[in-house]
């Protein structure tokens, strides 16, 4: 008889933090207490706090470890799980100011989880993803028995038009709409697609759902089938994700093996099921198109629209394409109701967002809130604040795709419209934090370098306009750039946002235009004064000794990689040994000298 | 294939072995599980709550879980009860058939099983 569940996350953060290793040797651990038959280990997914990986949570205690390693297994054995002393040295202690010695024990009293509010990941963290029954357990494929025996296609869709869900994937388009438009074309073959093609840098919303979840995503596309009357799904799912892949593959053959997915499901009569399709991490397949053609096995490629793929999508068949997360919230809707997910968020922004926040933040990790959370809640109540003291500059969110939001916007309630209004997007969810060591304009240069690399090439608004784009940016973050540079920039912007085919050159130039919009006096810094404020762009920096600290130990030119540090003729009133000094034309501007300066007489400008 | 009345009956089967995980805030029994606890015969008062638990139906509120010396060895097996606000309930010198007893009359009845309590204790 189970008296207590061990759960271990396996999500990519914690697997690669070493997770595997803690669950194989704690299963040899209950083994050789004969604990085995007592207490059961459950591999799950993301709990949202990657930061702190490899989780443990101990139920019914409720007691969460943090960093645990196989040598911490022993001792969690055999003073909690036997003796039932939990190991205060390994909570869970939140932020550095708050840590005492007993830490927090349990996940719920956390901050971090105080504000949250969790639909889309509401089985993340808490069930096995590879076994069925547990899903099953938490009401899983009940709306879709719900769907098939209550409902009417049309009903289904007036549920999710009264929710007010809309697109997770960036754009924010009624799902609702988008099925009802589907449901009204007629013709022998429809497809329902799912885009788990997640590819913005910093972003893992929905490898995390795919990951802890993935029965959810199943059930939603066979209700997405019923209702528009399709017999066959298609996941495509980016090949760089191993572990999603292959959790779906398992949970898509139990799926089979219950009847959920196949001829005849629940013995209603209704057919469908669902095949993975592997991209290789163009990130241009994300746009709908594009993914529909590699999904057809051509090149990715974007085409015109209309016709919509709701006319002619897959295969010149009408289709649907949902993103992970929007897929995520549909069960729980089904089950719940229209009027409880549009309790949640704001007026034209239902429900909740998740969101992977990364970038200068304590709390690393996967969040979900509900919209109209405000950033400042989100960065500074979810996230920790930003670590070692340091001031918010900006968030970035929407990826290459998005913007940046400056701390005069802390207060902004997150929402579709809200952030377009202040020239971000929401995006699919990636948060970037960004502090006062961040250079703007090498942020936007960051992002611009990938769209160019990303970009297809099908259309010359985006092939070439990001490139020239680029050379400007790199221009101006090496000391060439002219005040002038800034204008021709933004008219080069809004060139290419209006000439591109589709979404990725459309949106490609919105990092340099947002982080013109706000942090102009940056760029300025960086033409006129031919300095770089945050100290990030080499070109504009110079490393200096200070002849009269230093005292002359040689740390510094032993650590330097281009031996531009050299012994001097001067000694320093008071000190025993010639200072040292940099040789400007040698210097590489790698920073190593600063680290091991001793008396901190190594400055940057 | 599965019908919608067999996914039920294996929603309903999972339900109390997940429900374990959602850390609820009902009665707790704690098993004195130390050295102590242990050489004086804890484990199997402790797998006889968590078996008798669920049998009775009462997992979703009830938690049964262990917990270190609370310094009256003599007396163990101790196991507590707390409920709420109420009082908490001290059992020691537990053993299998009391704990089934328990289960039965003091968790599902509401009835405190007195001779088994600390108070009642003859030393």
């Amino acid at each position: 008889m189970i008296r207590s569940h061990v759960l271990i996350c396996g999500g990519t953060g914690c697997t690669s933090s070493g997770s595997k290793r803690v669950r194989e040797r704690l299963e040899k651990e209950l083994e050789a207490k004969g604990l085995t038959e007592e207490i059961k280990v459950v591999q799950t997914g993301c709990f949202g706090l990657c930061a702190i990986g490899p989780m443990m949570v101990v139920y019914p205690d409720n007691v969460t470890y943090s960093h645990v390693t196989p040598e911490d297994v022993p001792e969690i054995v055999e003073e909690h799980l036997l003796k039932g002393r939990p190991v205060q040295r390994l909570f869970y202690k939140e932020g550095e100011e708050k840590a005492d010695v007993h830490g927090v024990s349990s996940l719920s009293e956390t901050n971090f989880y105080k504000v949250q509010k969790r639909v889309a990941l509401r089985n993340c963290g808490v069930i096995n993803p590879e076994i069925i029954d547990e899903y099953i357990a938490r009401d899983g494929y009940m709306a879709l028995a719900k769907v098939l025996t209550e409902m009417t296609p049309d009903d289904v869709i007036q549920t999710l038009l009264d929710s007010g869900l809309r697109g997770r994937g960036g754009a924010g388009f009624p799902t609702g709409l988008k099925w009802k438009f589907a449901k009204a074309s007629q013709n022998d073959q429809k497809y329902v697609c799912m885009n788990a093609d997640e590819g913005d840098p910093g972003a893992f919303m929905d490898r995390s759902v795919l990951e802890g979840d993935p029965h959810v995503v199943l059930e939603a596309m066979a209700i997405a089938g019923y209702t528009i009357g399709s017999s066959q799904g298609y996941i495509y799912v980016r090949a760089e994700y191993p572990i999603a892949v292959q959790r779906l593959n398992i949970a898509i053959k139990q799926a089979r093996e219950y009847g959920l997915l196949g001829d005849n499901i629940l013995g209603t009569g209704f057919k469908f099921d669902i095949e993975l399709r592997l991209g290789a991490g163009a990130f241009v397949c994300g746009e709908e198109t594009a993914l529909m053609t590699s999904i057809e096995g051509k090149r990715g490629e974007p085409r015109p629209r209309p016709p919509f793929p709701a006319v002619k999508g897959l295969f010149q068949k009408p289709s649907i394409l949902n993103n992970v997360e929007t897929l995520a919230n549909i069960p729980q809707i089904i089950l719940n109701g229209a009027e409880w997910f549009a309790s949640m968020g704001t007026e034209k922004s239902k429900g909740t967002k998740v969101f992977a926040l990364g970038g200068k933040i304590r709390h690393t990790g996967l969040v979900e809130v509900p919209m109209g959370t405000t950033l400042r809640q989100i960065v500074e109540e979810v996230g920790g604040g930003i670590p070692n003291g340091k001031k918010f500059k900006a968030a970035q969110t929407g990826g290459p795709s998005g913007g940046c939001i400056p701390a005069e916007h802390f207060d902004v309630p997150v929402d579709y419209e809200n952030l377009a209004a202040i020239g971000s997007i929401m995006g699919s969810g990636g948060l970037i934090v960004m502090d006062e060591d961040n250079c703007m304009v090498d942020i936007a240069k960051f992002f611009l370098k990938f769209t160019v690399d990303e970009s297809c090439g099908k259309c010359t608004a985006c092939r070439i306009g990001t490139r020239r784009l680029l050379e400007m940016l790199e221009k101006v973050t090496s000391g060439k750039g002219e005040l002038e540079d800034i204008d021709k920039m933004e008219e080069l912007c809004n060139y290419i946002k209006q000439n591109s085919l589709c979404g990725l050159g459309q949106t490609a130039p919105n990092p340099v235009l947002s982080t013109i919009r706000y942090f102009r006096d940056e760029y300025i810094a960086h033409i006129v004064d031919k300095k770089c404020p945050a100290g990030v762009c080499k070109d504009l920096l110079t490393y200096t000794i200070d002849k009269d600290k230093c005292i002359g130990c040689g740390m510094c030119a032993k650590g330097c990689p281009a031996e531009a540090i050299s012994r001097t003729d001067y000694t320093a009133p008071g000190h025993k040994l010639a200072s040292f000094a940099i040789d400007a034309s040698k210097c590489v501007k790698c920073g190593a000298c600063e680290g091991t300066c001793k008396v901190k007489a190594i400055s940057k400008k | 294939m599965k019908t919608l009345a067999e996914l039920q009956a294996i929603r309903e089967a999972m339900k109390d072995k997940v429900s374990l995980r959602s850390g609820n805030q009902g009665v707790r029994v704690v098993v004195g599980m130390a050295t102590c606890g242990i050489a004086a015969g804890a484990r199997p008062v402790l797998s006889t709550f968590v078996e008798e638990v669920s049998k009775q139906g009462l997992s979703d509120k009830v938690t049964v879980t262990q917990t270190g010396c609370i310094g009256i060895c003599q007396y163990e097996p101790v196991v507590e009860v707390f409920d709420g606000d109420k009082e908490k309930v001290t059992y020691v010198k537990m053993n299998a058939e009391k704990a089934k007893r328990v289960v039965e009359e003091h968790l599902k009845g509401g009835n405190v099983v007195h001779e088994y309590t600390i108070g009642e204790s003859k030393i």
